[in-house]
């Protein structure tokens, strides 16, 4: 039973993949290391809640800027459109239920609101992806330029203050925890990756744009509608980012155009870091699963000594990726190693 | 004086257990013209290493100018006077001409400061060795392939050479730049300088090559004169199979025409373009690089508009607007530059068989049946017995024959009526070449519409029905296969019969 589990197409994928083993080996060494050295408050429901509570923030973000590196661009406007969206769902939330509404409106509210952020979300992909794929704008150009454009929306909406005083109903069901246990940000997180894992393993779609991501000319001599698909990534990058927005929006209770500005380059950490090539057409969505908890356990666990302080982070995130980079560059399918075999093939 | 500027004697090489050279012999006569042929993988490009000295031998020895060594340096071989001139010629190509033949001399007599006056003298010097007309200070990315391969050798000769070694040197010219190079190759002959060809084209290299040494397997199957070659001894010793060169014959012709050009054209690429097309056809189109055979190619698969004229397939007009229309309509095109245009080499085998179907092995929603796209994709590989362990295995893994037939599977999986290939076989070896002008015949005796772009000449006579000789965007000719030689053809592609026009 064990080897047939073990000999099925999904895990012999992931243990062939020598980056996925050393990803998961680093989780649980990380793990392993904390669990040892503060046993008391690191094996604790309450840590775990409260990582749970925090990476389904990046990591909702960073699940768009994956697929959109699969297809070789990169979509860094992702912080922008979830400030944006938040704001906007924050707004419309409190204009349709104003304090002392009935239950039924505070309900109607926060379902309209969710519902337009998500919409306005995939627009703003959409327009990402119209520049990329119509107007044939360099991704990062792009995404760099609409990052402003979203942030200066929000700044504007707001006059650059944070909109707060929410209805209650909406930080208690988004920011709770399911059975009193599960935070709910975490099912989101959960349901997105399970959506995107859908999206590549089982639909045409995900193969395509790793088809397009490795060669867009033969993507398009294969009549593939290569605009379509960038049209269509960036659109759903556009939707995860607004999503990410509203995770926010619940777990600070209110929006304001600048939160999470350092997330724009943690994301994409975090999808090199899982092993998405940055030229596109390869890269698992397992493996930036792995590197979100990854980065989440560090920072979480770096928090219970007193004496380093938080300012290590950034040098240690740093750190890591180029530790998992190089630890690729050394072994055995990776370039320094194959040199050495033909460098003994020649000798 | 020595016989010989080198002579490999009995030198065996292999790289991690499997042997790249057995017991393999080559000598070069001052002043001689060899060529070295063999297909990929036959040792031809390890054989060159190791005279070079980049590769020691396990066994034998190697003789230059006289002197036994059993291992060279790569030092030894250049101070030897051997120089090899790769395919990619190996210069710089955002330094100017002058640069690129100046820095090897400069850098070799360790100088710090750069005075250009010294660079153009030594540049004026190595270009006047074969009275090479060119202007120093362009950039060699601007030049020619021809003028950089020009640049390549005038590098080569300044070092006092005895021996150049030259990758496949006519690959990319045309015929009169052939004809340049084969000149200057006459004079240095003349001075005495050995010239190694290295081929697998007989065609390229026939008329020049005094002697031939072919490898097959590591070993070397003949060495002998061009007197006693002919193609089909020539594929033999290749591949040590024989072929028969079954000619293609007309058996399934369809009677009313498949796809109908009138009028075609496309600014700067062709124009008033007229043919038809039936099923059960093989039409060539042939012309030399830069006649629009390769636009012409793109308009009928829809990635290019054409801006004049009017195409028809089964009987009705159609408009293409992008390449989707086009195989929607049941065209398939396999592109001149596979590993640019038609494959996604880092991506499984599979895949690349099934993407230009992929909507239709998905069910329902977008959703797709990996059984039956494994099915799908383990069906083409059997059918054109393309030699893949795994289809999840990324088709880089594969040799260039076969990454051909992973394009080809990837359209005959979209069931076409027509279908157009460009260059089919450029950069395949003898027997793929072979199986894939069979699978041609064969899916033409099935009753698809097949038009073959190719400047390769045996292989339109040999597999076409019809030709059209396409010149500076205008069809010019259509000729009977049957009743046209090889050098006919040859002279009328590059004859001016357009009138001015190159």
């Amino acid at each position: 039973m064990t080897s047939n589990i073990l000999e099925s197409r999904p895990v012999r994928a992931i243990t062939r993949d020598s980056h996925l083993v050393r990803l998961l080996g680093m989780l649980v060494a990380i793990v392993a290391l904390f669990a040892l050295v503060k046993p008391e408050s690191f094996l604790n429901l309450r840590t775990w809640q409260s990582m749970a509570i925090q990476f389904p923030e990046y990591g909702l973000l960073a699940l768009g800027v994956m697929l959109t590196m699969m297809t070789a661009g990169i979509d860094l406007s992702v912080v922008g459109i979830a400030n944006m969206t938040s704001i906007g769902a924050a707004v419309l939330m409190l204009s349709l239920a104003p304090e002392g509404a009935s239950g039924g409106q505070v309900a109607l509210a926060i379902a309209v609101s969710i519902a337009f952020a998500l919409v306005v979300g995939a627009l703003a992909g959409t327009l990402n992806g119209l520049l990329v794929a119509k107007v044939r704008i360099p991704p990062i150009l792009v995404t760099l330029g609409t990052l402003e454009l979203f942030t200066g929306i929000a700044i504007i909406i707001t006059a650059g203050k944070p909109v707060s005083g929410l209805p209650p109903a909406y930080g208690e069901v988004f920011a709770g925890k399911l059975f009193g246990v599960v935070p709910v940000p975490v099912i989101v997180f959960a349901f997105a990756v399970a959506v995107v894992g859908l999206v590549m393993n089982k639909t045409a779609f995900g193969t395509k744009i790793l088809m397009l991501g490795t060669n867009a000319t033969a993507a398009r001599l294969s009549g593939l509608n290569t605009t379509g698909l960038l049209v269509r990534t960036y659109l759903f990058s556009g939707v995860l980012a607004s999503l990410g927005g509203l995770v926010m929006l619940a777990n600070y209770n209110s929006a304001k155009a600048d939160y999470g500005s350092t997330y724009t380059l943690l994301t994409v950490l975090i999808v090199v870091l899982g092993g998405v090539n940055p030229n596109g057409g390869s890269g698992r969505l397992f493996g930036v699963v792995l590197a979100v908890l990854i980065l989440q356990v560090l920072s979480s666990g770096l928090n219970m000594f007193p004496n380093v302080s938080n300012f290590y982070r950034p040098l240690i995130w740093g750190g890591v990726l180029l530790a998992v980079m190089a630890a690729n560059y050394f072994s055995k399918d990776g370039p320094l190693l194959r040199r050495f075999s033909r460098k003994e093939r020649s000798a | 004086m020595a016989d010989s500027v080198i002579a490999v004697r009995g030198v065996t090489k292999s790289f991690s257990g499997v042997k790249a050279l057995k017991g393999v012999d080559l000598e070069i006569r001052p002043g001689e013209i060899h060529c070295l042929a063999g297909e990929n993988g036959s040792g031809k490009s390890t054989l060159i290493k190791v005279i070079s000295g980049v590769y020691t031998p396990d066994e034998g020895t190697i003789e230059l100018n006289g002197t036994a060594h059993s291992r060279l340096a790569p030092i030894d071989a250049i101070m030897g006077g051997v120089q090899v001139i790769y395919q990619d010629f190996s210069v710089f190509p955002n330094l100017s001409v002058m640069e690129n033949l100046a820095l090897n001399t400069e850098l070799a007599s360790k100088r710090k400061l750069v005075n250009w006056r010294r660079f153009r003298r030594i540049a004026e010097e190595a270009v006047a060795q074969i009275d090479f007309k060119v202007d120093l200070d362009a950039r060699v990315g601007t030049l020619s392939v021809a003028d950089r391969q020009l640049v390549a050798i005038s590098r080569a000769l300044m070092h006092d050479a005895k021996l150049i070694i030259m990758d496949e040197p006519t690959t990319a010219l045309t015929k009169k730049e052939v004809d340049a190079l084969f000149r200057i190759i006459l004079d240095l002959k003349a001075r005495g300088i050995s010239i190694l060809f290295v081929s697998h084209k007989l065609e390229e290299v026939f008329e020049i090559s005094e002697r031939f040494t072919i490898l097959r397997n590591g070993e070397v199957a003949a060495t002998c004169l061009p007197e006693e070659l002919d193609r089909r001894k020539f594929s033999y010793f290749m591949t040590g199979r024989e072929f028969e060169d079954g000619r293609f014959t007309l058996t399934n012709r369809s009677d009313e025409p498949v796809l109908e050009a009138t009028g075609l054209g496309l600014q700067g690429g062709f124009e008033d373009v007229t043919f038809a097309l039936h099923g059960g056809e093989i039409l060539g189109i042939t012309g030399l690089l830069g006649s629009g055979r390769t636009e012409l190619a793109l308009t009928l698969f829809g990635a290019f508009r054409a801006d004049a004229g009017e195409l028809r397939i089964k009987g009705r007009p159609v408009t293409f607007h992008g390449v989707r229309d086009a195989v929607d309509a049941g065209v398939g095109y396999v592109p001149e530059d596979r590993l640019t245009e038609g494959l996604f080499l880092e991506r499984s085998i599979g895949d690349n068989i099934v993407i230009a179907e992929i909507d239709n092995v998905a069910v329902s929603a977008g959703v797709y049946d990996d059984t039956r796209k494994r099915a799908e994709a383990d069906r083409w590989i059997s059918e054109l017995r393309i030699a893949a362990h795994d289809q999840d295995n990324a088709a880089s893994t594969l040799s260039g024959g076969n990454q051909q037939r992973i394009v080809l599977a990837k359209w005959l999986a979209t069931r076409p009526d027509i279908l157009i290939l460009n260059g089919p076989t450029v950069g395949v070896d003898i027997g793929s070449k072979h199986d894939i002008h069979q699978i041609l015949q064969q899916l033409a005796g099935e009753g698809i519409a097949v038009i073959v772009i190719s400047d390769d000449i045996p292989e339109v006579i040999q597999n076409c029905n019809r030709i059209l000789l396409l010149k500076a965007g205008r069809i010019v000719q259509e000729l009977d296969p049957a009743t046209t030689s090889e050098a006919q053809l040859a002279a009328l592609m590059t004859s001016d019969t357009t009138g001015g026009q190159q």
